[in-house]
């Protein structure tokens, strides 16, 4: 079907608040978001960014603390029942009964919605059709996400919620899920997913949030996030020294460097031609007598605006677990 | 399509069947109890009371527990000679420890002066042996009754104690079966987050529920019917009341321990929780209500409790409608408060339940 151009959700102002006995979490904190129609939306951040309560919010699955949240121009508390019908969901993680076969999970959630698509065609949108007859509780890990999503597909949504629809699976799974993902957007269905993976969000997404501590700290397509550095090369590198060489005030002065820091890790240069910078980095080395243990160069990718947004990479699990 | 209703109550039964430990618990395991336990208390040919004579054995050392060996031959001849005795001797120290361990009934002390009975009068077993044996003794010694006594034996279906018992297990997998079957199931489906996933969809809740309590119901007409009919067979446990009135109890029953089912897993969120509660909320009612023994065993002040639990009624109903033959009309009590607890439960799981 064609989905109606527009605003697919709009939420501002989005705060929620865990109170327990030791601590108040403000799991959300001030979020504003606009998710156009037909395209698909990425929310990214490290663990306990806030994701999964903000896109639970969205589902109306959490009632929020304070803040404005509209669906397919609709709101929660006024047509729970239709917001229902028109959208599909997959949550971070969901064990459907064991004992059930695919098939038969699929006719049970197909059996909840006015329209939709045959339980069948469900099986085959996300290739599972040799496991059709299978039970639940023999399906790998890929498939389970697979079948997870077929139930979101069942009741033909016009907005899918994926929350991190790749987590925990193999490179081969997760690339089979993208192309089933990449399928649907073409088919014009708006699609929001977490992740915290920045080649899911470069790969799939037309337009990324980057979430930290409860808020949207960058908006814009990947592209456009990546453009903001300054250079869309890295170099990185380390020296049999350490970190005690030089200095990134001396790294930015080389010729064609955009961004320079010093980590545990090693340097990493964010810089605009890597073939004119290498040469004189190599110089100013050798004039230093520094030896070097290691060095790559790379495309800037999300990772690297994350780290440049918050001083922090986003594999880093020292923040809150409140989401 | 399958209307949401259809397609929940088949999903329950489908992973029910698919479950052979389910299936065991569920109906196996009540009529292996029903039959363990009529095997062990059938009926049984009168036990014969074992006593023991003391006698002096030869190079024994001296005692002053010495019976008068005349006395003690002839004490013991008139015991053998009376079927309903196991007769046998033992010297010294060796009796007070048969008696302790409960090898013999009763010790038998036959001195010049009398009989010296040595038994333990807590024992209801070592009482009538006492008696007997003085009966038997006394009569040897030439003793003549003056009233006659005829006897005459009354065995019938409807008064031992596996009529007693099958009502109770039935009332017992009633509860049983609501519980586990509805309680743990919600509570495994919170910790999955299923429960979360479907109300993430357009399903009503109370299709949901409904479908929960629509498939006890399917479950528990087998439950019924399988130990009725393994009491009837094995047993000759006959119900004297319809079996329409036996239905609508147990109905009532499965209904009533659902909606506490329900209730006790309303809010719980891991596995362990609900297992407590669980075990808090059948415990009692295993002792108290008179699935294995009587509760009216149970002191006085404590009966209004026990009455009230629902397991207390259902068990009553069930036994007045199956050994009494007692019609619906009779147990209306009964039923109301079967009733009663059901709706409060149900209305209070569903004010409390949480379904992420």
């Amino acid at each position: 079907m064609q989905p109606v151009k527009g605003v697919a959700i709009r939420c501002s102002g989005l705060r929620k608040r865990f109170v327990s006995r030791s601590a108040m979490v403000d799991a959300v904190d001030g979020l504003d978001l606009e998710v156009r129609s037909g395209e698909c939306f990425g929310l990214l951040g490290p663990n306990g960014a806030g994701k999964t309560t903000t896109i639970e919010i969205l589902e109306g699955l959490l009632p929020p603390t304070s803040g404005e949240v509209e669906v397919l121009g609709g709101r929660w508390d006024a047509h729970p029942d239709d917001l229902r019908q028109r959208i599909g969901i997959s949550l971070q993680e969901t064990r459907f009964a064991e004992k059930l076969s695919v098939r038969e999970t699929l006719v049970l959630f197909r059996s909840f919605y006015r329209r939709g698509i045959a339980p069948e065609e469900a099986i085959a949108l996300v290739s599972l059709q040799e496991k059709s007859g299978a039970w639940v509780g023999k399906l790998s890990g890929g498939q389970r996400q697979r079948l997870a999503v077929a139930c979101a597909l069942v009741g033909d949504p016009e907005l899918l919620f994926l929350d991190e629809p790749t987590t925990g699976l193999d490179p081969q799974s997760r690339r089979a899920l993208w192309e089933i993902l990449r399928e649907l957007r073409a088919r014009g269905r708006t699609i929001l997913l977490t992740t915290h993976y920045m080649d899911e969000a470069e790969r799939l997404c037309d337009r990324v949030a980057v979430v930290d501590h409860g808020r949207v700290i960058a908006l814009g397509s990947p592209a456009e996030l990546v453009a903001r550095l300054g250079g869309e090369h890295v170099i990185e590198f380390a020296l049999e020294a350490g970190p005690d060489g030089l200095r990134e005030e001396d790294y930015r002065g080389l010729p064609g460097v955009s961004g320079a820091r010093i980590d545990l890790e090693g340097v990493s240069l964010t810089v605009t031609e890597p073939h004119v910078t290498l040469p004189a980095l190599l110089e100013r080395l050798g004039r230093e007598r520094l030896a070097l243990a290691r060095l790559a160069t790379r495309h800037v990718s999300l990772e690297d605006v994350f780290v440049d947004l918050t001083g922090r990479h986003l594999r880093d699990d020292t923040a809150s677990s409140a989401a | 399509m399958t209307s949401p209703f259809r397609a929940l109550l088949l999903s329950r039964l489908r992973e029910f069947y698919r479950e052979p430990e389910a299936i065991f618990w569920v109906y196996g395991f009540p009529v292996l109890l029903a039959i363990g336990l009529g095997i062990a208390f059938r009926e049984r040919p009168p036990e014969e009371v074992r006593v023991d004579v003391l006698v002096t054995r030869a190079g024994a050392a001296p005692s002053s527990d010495v019976p008068d060996p005349a006395a003690a031959a002839a004490a013991l001849v008139a015991l053998q000679g009376d079927a309903r005795f196991r007769a046998r001797t033992c010297a010294g120290e060796e009796c007070a420890q048969r008696l302790r361990l409960g090898r013999t009934d009763i010790v038998v002390v036959a001195r010049a002066d009398g009989v010296e009975f040595r038994f333990d009068p807590t024992r209801p077993e070592s009482v009538l042996a006492r008696a007997r044996a003085e009966e038997a003794l006394q009569r040897a010694a030439g003793r003549s009754d003056p009233v006659a006594i005829r006897e005459r034996e009354v065995k019938e279906p409807g008064s031992r104690y596996i009529d007693f018992l099958i009502p109770g297990l039935l009332g017992m997998n009633l509860m049983g079966g609501g519980l586990w079957g509805i309680g743990f199931v919600i509570v495994d489906m919170r910790v999955r987050k299923l429960l979360k996933r479907l109300v993430a969809t357009p399903m009503r809740r109370t299709d949901f529920l409904l479908a929960m309590m629509g498939s006890r119901i399917l479950f528990m007409l087998p439950e019924v019917a399988l130990l009725l009919l393994a009491g009837s067979l094995l047993f000759q446990v006959r119900v004297q009341g319809s079996l329409v009135a036996v239905l609508a109890v147990s109905l009532l029953g499965a209904i009533s321990f659902a909606g506490l089912g329900l209730l006790v897993a309303c809010r719980a969120q891991k596995i362990e929780t609900v297992s407590g509660l669980m075990n808090v909320v059948m415990l009692p009612m295993w002792l108290l209500s008179g699935i294995f023994f009587s509760s009216e065993r149970f002191p006085a002040a404590l009966q209004p409790v026990i009455q009230a639990l629902p397991l207390t009624m259902l068990n009553d109903a069930l036994r007045a409608v199956i050994l009494e033959g007692a019609g619906l009309a009779s147990q209306s009590l009964r039923i109301a408060g079967l009733v009663l607890w059901g709706f409060v439960s149900f209305v209070l799981a569903l004010r409390w339940f949480r379904w992420s």
